[in-house]
């Protein structure tokens, strides 16, 4: 227990941040299946003994005191990461993955983290992003930076009506309508043959200002980073200002009031808080956060199909967000590292993955409910307008 | 579209109604008992279904998988190892998470739902693709111009309403249904009484995934055609039922499996491309539960501040 006033030092996050970022690398590296079997039971191992040495309590601290500093650690890992990687383009989509994961599960830990608007949907929403890129990239001419925010907002706008008769229910009428939609969406776009059926669309690659993501960049005379640079640094960009956004409303009195809503609806509406309307904000702007990653997604992924966008896949998201403990935007990164590339690694696994993910929220559910790195308490006044 | 089509159109419907009626009259009777969802049902359906499927393995290997007896055996040994299974779902991943936010049960149910569709997927021989259903049930119809009165059509519907008419008497006659009552007007003061609660709860999940197993068994007979994703729809539209219906309501729950039976047909009728049936259905139940939040039937319990 440290003393009131006393910074923790810096240290733990010095030693933390380059470890996870040399493991992180290592494993995007690694390719013989016994080495990564190998490399994840050492962290298994690892988190065990430092949990054990009360080393992870002491980097959350140091984290929680100097949050602004916690993210420059981890973006400067990343980017390290990235530069050491540059020219695999497996271990660069899987980063880029794992950050547009990331973008989504913030969504929806405003939505039902803080604001307790259930979403069953969230693949839903990453889907009408993507699909809304497709067909903007390929009918209009609209500048390509424009059409990442434009299918954030469509997806935003299919979720405000959606949002209607959420408002008139709750508890398990809600979460019916979310899993209602996101059925009723996929099946829409299988039948829909103007949408491509269920081979779905082509999607060109993303173009600012003259310059094709899709083209490899050169690196002086001989060497080469892969396309895929290009969007992994787009797709942190993204996962950052999502991150950015989120905890500046957790930290303002928006959040204050999203976490009396969840809490309780009728004490907070008896104190005057407007229930509906921050529901509204609440669901608007975690759908706009997926909408405008799936809009990246897409055209990283050069194509979109419904397969992409099922219920199972709106599943493993919650599950993302529920490992990494409701409400706790920070918690989403490793969870959803975990939840993205250990799989896509690990082919032993990979068929099992959905059964894996389910039995695994069953036991975090059943036994720590909170999730693996749950959420604090609020915390009044220290990091106070911080990020 | 002349009678003959109208009538075949009716009859399909009533078909699927019963078969959506008994999905939804479990989401209803767990509500109802302990004010959860359970949303592993219907891929309890799912495996009830793949139950049988496999146990008419069995009867093949011994040269008996033929006939009206045939299919009662399946139905019985799929609703046994169902009930047993709605049990263990109860005791070990219900109970325990009752003061838990309701948000934790709906997810844990989610998931099982999710882990036991996989388990099929991967580990029931060639579970990944559609499976042949037997056709058990007698075949012989009675045809008039375009519409063909088949007698296995006429033996489901019976056998779905049976069952829903004997779970009707099981909670309004007996004993165990006196206590099922007691422990869903207030748990507390049923257990003062001297009922034991977890025991209701446990039978309670038996008798509603039993009647699951037989959804999935008429589900299989209808379609001659079983699918281990095919209890992720049969659940959402089960519980669609039981929502429209009103939650806790054993006639809402008839009532809304038959009306989302009815919307796809209607869908069916209106839209050239037929899977549009279940956009059609979904969408009125989106503007359903717009107009009504709470159900046809409200529940009849007061908000607990």
């Amino acid at each position: 227990m440290r003393s009131a006033g006393a910074p923790p030092a810096f240290w733990p996050l010095g030693v933390a941040a380059p470890a996870c970022g040399l493991f992180v690398v290592l494993f995007l590296w690694l390719e013989a299946q016994w080495e990564i079997a190998l490399l994840a039971l050492l962290l298994v191992a690892g988190l065990l003994a430092a949990g054990r040495l009360g080393f992870i309590a002491r980097v959350q601290a140091t984290a929680d005191a100097r949050p602004r500093l916690a993210l420059i650690s981890v973006l400067i890992v990343a980017l390290g990461g990235m530069a050491v990687l540059h020219g695999q383009h497996f271990a660069l989509l899987m980063l880029a993955t794992v950050a547009l994961y990331i973008t989504v599960c913030l969504g929806l830990t405003l939505q039902f983290g803080y604001a307790g608007v259930v979403n069953f949907a969230g693949a839903a929403f990453f889907g009408i992003g993507a699909y809304s890129a497709a067909v903007l990239a390929q009918h209009t001419g609209l500048p390509h930076l424009l059409i990442l925010p434009a299918g954030g907002l469509l997806a935003a706008l299919i979720g405000s009506l959606l949002i209607l008769p959420m408002l008139r229910t709750r508890g398990h009428y809600a979460a019916l309508i979310t899993i209602a939609f996101g059925i009723l969406f996929r099946t829409f776009l299988e039948v829909n043959d103007a949408l491509g059926g269920p081979q779905g669309l082509k999607v060109p690659g993303l173009q600012v200002a003259g310059w094709s993501f899709n083209d490899p960049i050169p690196l002086g005379a001989e060497r080469e980073a892969s396309f895929y640079f290009g969007y992994t640094l787009a797709a942190l960009a993204l996962a950052l200002a999502a991150y950015v956004m989120v905890k500046r409303i957790e930290r303002s009195w928006i959040g204050l009031s999203l976490d009396a809503v969840r809490s309780d609806e009728i004490a907070a509406s008896a104190f005057g808080i407007d229930v509906a309307r921050w529901k509204i904000l609440a669901f608007t702007a975690g759908n706009l956060l997926a909408g405008m990653a799936g809009a990246l997604y897409a055209m990283m992924a050069g194509f979109v199909a419904p397969a992409s966008f099922t219920f199972g896949d709106s599943l493993l998201l919650v599950a993302i967000v529920l490992l990494g403990g409701s409400g706790n935007p920070l918690g989403v990164v490793p969870a959803a590292l975990l939840v993205v590339v250990l799989p896509e690694k690990l082919q032993v696994i990979q068929e099992y993955r959905l059964l894996l993910f389910a039995a695994l929220v069953i036991v975090i559910l059943r036994f720590r409910p909170e999730g693996l790195l749950p959420r604090r308490m609020r915390q009044y006044f220290p990091g106070w307008r911080r990020w | 579209m002349d009678l003959g089509f109208a009538g075949q159109y009716v009859l399909n419907g009533v078909v699927l109604g019963v078969i959506y009626a008994m999905v939804a009259v479990g989401f209803t009777l767990f509500f109802g008992v302990l004010d959860v969802i359970k949303f592993s049902h219907g891929d309890v359906v799912m495996a009830g279904a793949f139950t049988a499927l496999a146990v008419f393995g069995g009867l093949q290997a011994m040269d008996a998988g033929h006939g009206v007896m045939a299919a009662m055996l399946l139905a019985l040994s799929a609703m046994a190892a169902m009930a047993l299974l709605g049990a263990a779902v109860a005791k070990f991943l219900i109970i325990p998470l009752k003061r838990a936010p309701s948000l934790n049960t709906l997810l844990i149910t989610l998931m099982f739902g999710l882990a036991l569709r996989e388990a099929v997927r991967l580990f029931y021989p060639g579970g990944s693709n559609p499976k042949p259903f037997p056709r058990l049930l007698p075949t012989e119809a009675l045809t008039w111009g375009n519409f063909t009165l088949r007698l296995d059509s006429v033996l489901l519907v019976g056998i779905g309403v049976g069952a829903i008419v004997a779970v009707h008497w099981l909670i309004r006659r007996t004993r165990l249904g006196l206590a099922i009552r007691a422990v869903a007007q207030d748990a507390e003061t049923a257990q003062v009484m001297g009922i034991d609660f977890e025991r209701v709860v446990v039978l309670t999940f038996a008798l509603g995934s039993a009647l699951a197993a037989l959804a999935g068994v008429a589900n299989g007979l209808y379609y001659n055609e079983v699918n281990f994703s095919m209890g992720l729809l049969l659940g959402v539209i089960g519980f669609s039922a039981a929502v429209v219906g009103g939650l806790g309501s054993l006639y809402g729950a008839i009532i809304g499996g038959f009306l989302f039976a009815a919307l796809q047909t209607v869908g069916a009728i209106w839209f050239s491309v037929p899977a549009y049936k279940d956009v059609f259905a979904f969408a009125c139940i989106i503007a359903l539960m717009a107009w009504k939040p709470t159900g046809l039937i409200a529940e009849r319990s007061a908000e607990r501040v």
